[in-house]
């Protein structure tokens, strides 16, 4: 029996207001499949904040979730313009977002600390002018 | 406190979710960035908020928050209400002022009570 799962989900930019729709179905797929409300909170809360972060930072990209029997893997690659400061980004408060974010309710510089904040481990690698790909896992 | 006596509370119109204002509310928040929000996990809560746009139905339903109330007259459109309904998300809105929405809460005994 495969007991490993995987979604994928293409993540655009053109529409605001759609951005969360794929932390969103996960939520729901993991609720069907029994997976435990506190796993399940950890898992949408890291995977919406990488996705708000997609949007607004780099224009879209990809995730892909794959669920084990021992934990979640998220992967969330973009074709962004990379961080330049990885240890500043990861600095709660600290953010590049213009005052258009700002007012959308986000770039508080919360983002990637709350990522790793939900997350059990969790790796960023990113170029500059290439993207980043962010790799986190939630223990089930 | 439940839903209904928030809405009483503060003179609140109810947008959607009729039906649930029987719902037990134990914590609550209030803030204009998401981020903030996503910060602390909470215990069936009420999220106090001026930001009116969709990603804070998102941000709700993320946090498995049970109603929105939006101050200072702020009124969510229908694109916002349709998927709170979906999502079984009370939205409410208030003319009050956040410092004072919040403030009128605690004093009733609703805290913040957010936790890792």
């Amino acid at each position: 029996m495969n007991n490993q799962i995987c979604w994928n989900y293409i993540i655009t930019n053109e529409d605001f207001t759609r951005a969360g729709e794929a932390s969103s179905d996960v939520k729901k797929k993991l609720r069907q499949m029994g997976v435990s409300p506190d796993v399940i909170r950890k898992v949408t809360i890291a995977m919406y904040e990488g996705e708000i972060n997609m949007v607004i930072h780099a224009e879209g990209g990809v995730i892909d979730v794959e669920v084990s029997p021992d934990k979640v893997l998220m992967v969330l690659k973009d074709k962004g313009p990379g961080i330049a400061d990885i240890e500043k980004a990861m600095t709660a408060g600290y953010s590049t977002a213009n005052e258009n974010i700002r007012s959308l309710g986000f770039g508080a510089g919360m983002g990637l600390p709350n990522m790793k904040k939900y997350s059990d481990e969790m790796k960023v690698e990113t170029v500059i002018g290439e993207g980043t790909t962010v790799t986190m896992a939630i223990n089930i | 406190m439940t839903i209904r006596d928030i809405k009483n509370l503060l003179s609140a119109r109810i947008l959607c979710g009729e039906d649930q204002l029987d719902r037990e509310v134990n914590t609550a928040c209030g803030a204009d960035m998401m981020s903030d929000v996503l910060a602390f996990v909470k215990d069936q809560a009420v999220l106090l908020t001026g930001l009116c746009n969709p990603q804070v139905v998102r941000t709700a339903e993320m946090m498995d928050i049970i109603c929105i109330c939006f101050v200072r007259g702020k009124m969510p459109d229908d694109v916002m209400i349709s998927l709170a309904e979906g999502k079984d998300i009370v939205l409410m809105s208030t003319d009050i002022k956040m410092f004072e929405a919040c403030g009128t809460l605690y004093v009733k005994g609703l805290h913040g009570g957010g936790s890792n």
